[in-house]
């Protein structure tokens, strides 16, 4: 039997290449997607947590993480959806929150804050920087994203909801 | 314990939310305002996603694999509420029903975090926080048209008339509901519909609006057994459309 030299912080590495294909500056472990990578012999076992129950990418992103495991030389790659651990926008790490301003989304907001929807009535705004915001829907183009217009600089944006 | 109980709770809930959420695609291209069209949308895709989720335990438990469960029963085969099928017809009614449903529907998978299956709790924890948006929108809405003009008032009145008996059918008892409860599956639909009542007084009593008097309305049940409306089944012809024509087809 063969055994895999690779470490599982090798593979969080090797699975930052894989992007979300909604937001492809955001890798999947960034997202926090990613809730379970376990090594044992030749076989690989991934697990992912989908951020929303509906996201219509889940099945992509996963077949991605079957495609850069075996691209890398792993033999046997099993990857699995799983409300084991359910996402929390908290899982969404610091350079993914840079990534998200930098491609014109809002990092999402602490979780914590989230008790009634006035609170998201005002968010930063990405390009400006301005508070001068305005939640026009807590729902915007996909499921994670909630749509806001800035009065200082007069654009709207996107901000990732929390959850 | 017998598996029968909890398939059944099962189907009804992945049942309401898939039919629900059938409901709220149809808002798509119509809604009243972008931002409207925008969140019925999302609701539906949010919604679908949740049955799906049901639909995959059920699976586990040995039922047909989801897109056969969702799309190749007839309407006397499925278990949602009589509620969720009703044609959207104006806003009016389609804001009324997704406030009554929905927080009944969010009330249900707060009370399901704590069920004694865990896959079922494991989809409560996570369904729960993206209800939160869905009953926020619900109650944003009821309260600003609930005391905004006349119309809009008298409009919201009469549909909240029209949907109670059927809001009320949502707690038909299941056959099983005793054995769920002992077994610590979900606490039943008559702790469900103290707490949603509530809930509802609560949202209502901040309107214009008046709530009909709990104890003269007359729920209208059946849902729960496959006795459904007229309305379902061409729901279901237009849902599984593509699914008949091609089972094999991705898209």
């Amino acid at each position: 039997m063969t055994t895999i030299s690779a470490s599982v912080k090798k593979i969080y590495e090797w699975l930052e290449d894989v992007k979300d294909p909604e937001i492809p500056v955001l890798s999947l472990v960034d997202l926090g997607v990613i809730s379970n990578v376990e090594i044992d012999g030749d076989k690989v076992s991934i697990e992912l947590t989908p951020t929303f129950a509906g996201c219509p990418a889940m099945e992509y992103m996963k077949n991605e993480v079957i495609e850069k495991l075996k691209s890398k030389g792993i033999p046997k790659v099993e990857a699995t959806i799983s409300f084991r651990v359910p996402w929390s926008s908290e899982f969404i790490s610091e350079k993914g929150k840079k990534a998200l301003k930098q491609y014109g989304f809002a990092p999402p907001p602490s979780n914590k804050l989230f008790t009634e929807l006035e609170i998201l009535e005002n968010a930063i705004c990405p390009r400006c920087d301005g508070t001068n915001t305005e939640m026009k829907s807590p729902f915007g183009p996909t499921l994670c994203r909630s749509l806001y217009y800035c009065h200082d600089c007069k654009e709207a944006f996107e901000q990732f909801k929390p959850l | 314990m017998e598996k029968l109980p909890l398939k059944e709770l099962l189907y009804k809930m992945a049942d309401d939310q898939l039919i629900i959420g059938h409901r709220n695609s149809e808002w798509t291209g119509f809604g009243p305002l972008l931002e409207e069209d925008i969140a019925f949308s999302s609701m539906a895709q949010d919604k679908i996603g949740h049955s799906l989720a049901l639909y995959t335990i059920l699976h586990e438990l040995g039922e047909s694999d989801p897109d056969t469960v969702a799309f190749t029963r007839n309407a006397n085969q499925f278990h949602n509420s009589i509620f969720t099928e009703l044609p959207n017809q104006e806003y009016d009614f389609s804001l009324v029903r997704h406030f009554l449903y929905d927080t009944a529907e969010a009330l249900r998978f707060e009370l399901l975090t704590n069920s004694t299956c865990e896959p079922l709790a494991q989809v409560a924890h996570k369904v729960r926080g993206e209800l939160r948006y869905h009953t926020l929108h619900a109650k944003t809405w009821m309260k600003q048209l609930g005391s905004a003009t006349e119309e809009s008032v008298s409009r919201l009145q009469k549909s909240l008339e029209q949907a109670m008996p059927y809001a009320l059918g949502m707690f038909e008892e299941s056959p099983y509901e005793n054995e769920i409860i002992e077994a610590g599956i979900f606490e039943g639909e008559q702790k469900l519909k103290e707490l949603w009542m509530a809930k509802v007084e609560e949202t209502i009593s901040q309107t214009s609006l008046h709530l009909p008097d709990w104890k003269i309305v007359q729920p209208i049940t059946g849902g729960r057994i496959g006795k459904h409306t007229e309305h379902l089944q061409p729901l279901l012809d237009e849902m599984s459309e593509v699914f008949r024509i091609d089972p094999g087809a991705e898209w």
